[in-house]
């Protein structure tokens, strides 16, 4: 189950740790994989890590013209995309009185924009082949709301309703366009929390513990497998039970 | 008819399931020959690949009928 042998896949955000598990687990998997990402040393550790089947294409989604040559780019590397993944994601945390326009554009810009500039470019192939798995990280916040953090749970809510709307107009030519929405994951964020802050946390988590990378991943690997192919239009909720919707 | 408007006829024919005699010079994709929106934009990547043009997206919303596709693709390719 889950064989992705002979599929592609791009990954935004791959140097991230939940973007790299995402990564590790679709090629585990048997897909090829474009890893995409600003940090250039890290893609290439990771490349590295994971051998063949690997391609590299740097980008900066804050950047129009990076992201218009993202799923080019990798559709020539790879011979065609069947997965895309769009993980990357930023945060420019504030109160609401205090946010600055700035901090809004940003994370509108590179977290909901960025994603339909990528999914626009990829949809074209997707129909073409009468396939794709489209997957959106989204974040429990855009269902939820999180104070300090209008900016991006407004950019999480609007992948959600973007996805829904896509998934309507593509499901019958054989795409599907689901996203997921991790709860606390380990990271290095959650590493620098004390311990006070980390038993608050926990306190509004049933499952008593951060999520793993690696659990965001798992749910990637079933919404790209043929197995989940009447699943459309969906949120993938992994957050240890902090919000059961 | 000109091997255009017989390509594009097929086209159309294959990809919409349709009978041939419906296909018409006149025959407009979504009204007569039961298109959607999404079948447009398909049509429309078929005549791309099949004859080789590119049909930009203020181009492709005027194409209504099948004749307008093949005036379209003809005056590209000549």
């Amino acid at each position: 189950m889950f064989d992705l042998t002979g599929k592609s896949a791009l990954v935004t955000g791959a140097t991230g740790g939940i973007g790299a598990e995402i990564a590790r687990s679709l090629h585990k998997q048997g897909a090829t994989v474009t890893l995409s990402g600003t940090r250039v040393e890290r893609l290439e550790a990771l490349a590295e890590e994971l051998g063949d089947r690997v391609h590299m294409q740097a980008a900066n989604l804050s950047d129009r013209d990076s992201v218009a040559q993202l799923v080019p780019a990798a559709e020539e590397k790879m011979g065609g995309l069947d997965i895309l993944v769009n993980n990357a994601g930023i945060t420019r945390d504030n109160i609401f009185m205090r946010m600055k326009d700035d901090e809004w554009d940003q994370v509108l810009e590179v977290n909901l924009t960025s994603t339909f500039h990528i999914c626009r470019a990829a949809i074209k192939g997707m129909m073409k082949r009468r396939a794709g798995r489209i997957i959106g990280i989204t974040s429990v916040v855009g269902v939820t709301g999180n104070p300090g953090q209008v900016n991006y749970s407004a950019a999480k809510a609007g992948m959600i309703g973007m996805s829904k709307s896509l998934a309507r107009e593509v499901a019958s030519r054989g795409i599907t366009v689901n996203t997921i929405a991790p709860g606390f994951i380990r990271s290095a964020m959650t590493d620098e929390l004390n311990d006070k802050q980390r038993d608050s946390i926990l306190s509004s988590v049933p499952a008593g513990r951060l999520g793993n990378g690696d659990e965001i991943a798992a749910a990637a690997v079933y919404l790209a497998s043929d197995e989940a192919a009447y699943v459309t239009g969906q949120t993938l909720h992994v957050n240890g039970g902090m919000a059961m919707i | 008819m000109s091997n255009v408007a017989e390509q594009v006829k097929k086209i159309v024919v294959e990809h919409l399931g349709v009978e041939a005699e419906k296909v018409t010079e006149t025959a407009s994709f979504i009204d007569d020959l039961g298109a959607d929106s999404l079948d447009t934009v398909e049509l429309v990547m078929a005549f791309e690949e099949a004859f080789g043009v590119e049909i930009p997206d203020d181009a492709a919303e005027t194409i209504q009928t099948v004749g307008d596709a093949v005036k379209f693709i003809e005056s590209k390719a000549s």
